[in-house]
């Protein structure tokens, strides 16, 4: 029996699941072995690990679910009750009253047919907790609480009609309105720019205070879950590696793994200086989509050879588009692109195959970004046929060389796109442009979608193959950590305009304008109290609000 | 590999079939058109499925009416294939004024009920295995189109295809080596259901007339020949119809298989 302090009292629990391979027998899959934690009340622990730590299926767990086929056992104790062995009538009574859960993508979890009041008090008219008007008068003062505009009448409002920060706060609001005992936060603000993450998390953190409740907050960012949490627990494969308070995690932590956790993002990048003759030079671009929406205005940047310039920016700044202007997928209406001295052809119709060879793509989804019917060997060796009419048993020999370059060993190269981790995809995909031999690599998010050690080691290999192959860089990123680590230039876009542009040096040195100001302190730093810090001294409001 | 009890029949079922109907002249113990015995003779040693309208063995008339059936409707389902997953993957890729004259050319011509469209353009033209092959073949293409192009609009704006569009490949190679290997497992599980359909409209046809002439034959027209027996309580016309509700389960359970196994999670693209 779980004593009264500890409220949550998992013990020993050990999820596990069935997989079906290919031409093999049904096997058995431990997706979380043996895993024990207990939780005061008013307390949050933080859950951290990278994807497949088994962190949000702890998470679940802890209201009794499990995702598709997936068998819990061990004990689980909530309010001193094994809630495992209360069956579906248990869970029902459990869920949405006792426990409420915050998911990462809000924009998929509320209906978008029905109105946001509707949806927050659902579960708690369901269970009984009050009359109908006692539940939204409870909704709108949190909705007061959480800083969200026109509380209220905000409610009577669908989905699709507040921004994306604001559905995750009405989310929150929704888990609150039944006051439960524990809330579990899953990855709530992953999905959100830095300037609206920061909103959210004040929100979470001052909604978690006021109410008493406790919390689960599961994240794989370091720095995000020291703000809010009491506790942290670092897992990996399914384990616990560590727990502590969060401050001896990120000052003391113990662990190797922990220690690589929290020294992420230490590269260093000695800035080059600009060179006379740039390798590309995007001159006063305006592009829009269709004939109506204006996405650039009057956008100008260059590269230099062998140098990263670095675009920054928050989603609908325009930075993926410029992108698209440049590889001739969008021609703008206005302004030019050159290539050294030599105008390219707006259009990708009219731009010939050393055009397009010198300048080459890595996407964001190196998933979708690879053809999954491909093998390795004729994703890589595709561009050496094509480009350089490189075949046989000398492309092969090149596409060893190539997954050498990328740390991949010859095994590869009769792998699937689907045999491979989300870090090796990325690397495949980096020796895909690297085949073409390009002068310029355009890198859209190419980290945003990995682990931070995963993220890491990317850049690091960038790094490298920038000074072996002198190829430059035309960096897209929401990700000021990032930008630090291996910019030259940096390019920081608002609304479709360039707001601030320069050698990294003078960017990132003050006097700030207001937005790159707002950009800067909101990227999460690994220190506690940093939350407060900087929102007692911001001079601009974020977009998303 | 594991074959579901489902799909190992059915492949069983299909493999005799088509066997069968690939070695008709040693399998069969009379010739197609001899008359062997009495008018609708009953089931013996010599005629195992007895005998039918005018006496002759309706065994034999059974397998090489299936050879018949089974290769006019897999002629006319490659046809339908190539044609329409080439069409329809083309007009996905280009997009544009092109896609849109094709899609509303095919509209048209759904619009029109394929059996009366094919019963028109049959009592015109003479009827031959040929004809019946194209006519077929064509108007079930605009079917294939359809899915082909629906399935290739989603993997076209998948940022390899994008990739490639990049490197500057050229519309054969978008289509042929991003495009068409994934849009497979739909279009291989829409094959299956394909052949069957051109099976049945065969089959129609010939019940009406305007299929396979006499004194050549198909299952459907067999139905046909037989059909005054049912009244006399002869199950003659029974015979041919059992036929081709078996070889169109059959398909169906292999092509269920091939749709199940092609569109998990290596890739694969569901339904």
């Amino acid at each position: 029996m779980a004593n009264n302090k500890d409220f949550l009292d998992i013990r020993n629990l050990k999820i596990e699941a069935t997989v079906f391979p290919d031409g093999e027998p049904a096997q058995n899959l431990e997706i979380v072995g043996d895993v024990s934690l207990t939780l005061e009340k008013g307390k949050v622990l933080g859950l951290i690990g990278e994807s497949g730590a088994g962190k949000s299926t702890i998470g679940l767990a802890s209201m009794g679910y499990g995702r598709g086929t997936i068998r819990l056992s061990g004990q689980v104790f909530l309010n001193g009750r094994d809630i495992l062995k209360g069956g579906v009538k248990g869970f029902r009574e459990l869920r949405g009253k006792e426990v409420t859960y915050v998911s990462q993508s809000a924009a998929a979890s509320f209906n978008p047919a029905k109105r946001l009041m509707e949806q927050i008090i659902e579960a708690g008219l369901e269970h009984g907790v009050g009359t109908k008007a006692e539940l939204e008068k409870r909704a709108v003062r949190l909705f007061g609480e959480l800083n969200l505009p026109d509380p209220e009448n905000i409610g009577s409002r669908f989905p699709h009609q507040v921004s994306g920060g604001q559905l995750q706060r009405a989310m929150t609001v929704m888990a609150l309105v039944p006051e439960p005992d524990l809330i579990i936060f899953d990855e709530p603000t992953t999905a959100l720019d830095v300037t609206t993450q920061i909103d959210v998390l004040a929100a979470i953190k001052k909604a978690i205070r006021n109410t008493g409740v406790a919390a689960l907050y599961i994240t794989h960012d370091l720095a995000v879950v020291a703000q809010v949490s009491d506790e942290i627990m670092v897992l990996r494969a399914g384990a616990k590696i560590e727990r502590n308070t969060a401050e001896a995690i990120i000052t003391t932590p113990q662990e190797d793994y922990t220690k690589a956790l929290v020294s992420v993002r230490s590269i260093e990048h000695e800035e080059k200086k600009p060179t006379d003759k740039p390798v590309l030079s995007a001159r006063n671009i305006s592009a829009a989509y269709g004939n109506k929406v204006q996405v650039l205005t009057d956008v100008t940047v260059e590269v230099h050879p062998g140098q990263t310039l670095a675009v920054v920016g928050e989603s609908g700044s325009g930075k993926s588009t410029l992108a698209r202007v440049v590889t001739g997928l969008l021609p703008p209406f206005q302004g030019e692109v050159l290539f050294g001295d030599k105008p390219l052809s707006r259009a990708l119709e009219g731009r010939s195959k050393e055009d397009l060879r010198q300048l080459q793509m890595i996407y964001q989804m190196a998933d979708t970004a690879m053809n999954p019917r491909q093998t390795v060997g004729t994703i890589i060796g595709r561009p050496l046929e094509f480009y350089f009419d490189i075949r046989g048993s000398e492309k092969r020999k090149k596409i060893i060389e190539l997954l050498d370059e990328i740390e991949l060993g010859v095994e590869f190269i009769d792998r699937y796109p689907a045999e491979l981790s989300g870090g090796q995809k990325q690397r495949v995909c980096i020796a895909r442009s690297l085949a073409a031999k390009p002068k310029l690599i355009i890198c859209d998010e190419v980290t945003s979608a990995l682990d931070p050690l995963v993220a890491d080691g990317i850049l690091k290999l960038l790094l490298r193959l920038q000074k072996s192959e002198d190829v430059a860089y035309l960096f897209i990123t929401h990700d000021l950590a990032t930008v630090k680590a291996i910019a030259d230039s940096i390019a920081v876009m608002f609304q479709g305009k360039l707001v601030r542009y320069g050698p990294k040096s003078e960017v990132l040195a003050p006097p700030y304008d207001d937005y790159t100001d707002l950009l800067l302190s909101s990227v999460p730093e690994m220190k506690i109290g940093w939350l407060e810090e900087v929102l007692a001294s911001r001079k601009m409001e974020s977009a998303g609000n | 590999m594991r074959i579901p009890l489902s799909a190992l029949v059915g492949i069983i079922m299909t493999g005799s079939f088509f066997l069968i109907a690939l070695f008709a002249p040693l399998v069969a113990p009379y010739g197609l058109a001899e008359i062997v015995g009495d008018v609708w003779e009953p089931r013996s040693a010599e005629h195992w499925l007895g005998t039918d309208n005018i006496g002759r063995d309706l065994l034999s008339r059974m397998i090489y009416g299936g050879r018949t059936t089974i290769f006019i409707a897999t002629a006319a389902t490659a046809l339908s294939f190539i044609l329409g997953s080439i069409l329809g993957l083309t007009a996905a890729v280009l997009g544009g004024w092109i896609d849109q004259a094709m899609s509303r050319g095919v509209d048209l011509i759904m619009a029109i009920p394929s059996l009366i469209f094919a019963l028109v353009v049959l009592s015109v033209m003479p009827v031959t295995t040929f004809v019946l092959i194209v006519v077929m073949g064509l108007l079930d293409s605009t079917r294939v189109f359809r899915l082909s192009r629906a399935v290739a609009v989603d993997i076209n704006v998948m940022d390899f295809v994008e990739a490639a569009k990049l490197r500057g490949e050229k519309l054969k190679w978008i289509i042929f080596r991003e495009i068409l290997p994934n849009a497979l497992s739909p279009l291989v599980a829409e094959l299956g259901l394909r052949f069957i359909f051109a099976v049945l409209f065969l089959s129609t046809l010939s019940f009406l007339g305007l299929g396979v002439q006499p004194p050549a034959s198909d299952w459907g027209g067999m139905v046909k020949e037989n059909k005054e027996g049912i009244v006399f309580g002869i199950g003659a016309a029974l015979v041919p119809a059992a036929a081709i509700s078996i070889l169109a389960i059959s398909v169906n359970l292999v092509a269920d298989w091939v749709l199940n196994r092609t569109s998990d999670l290596k890739g694969g693209r569901g339904g």
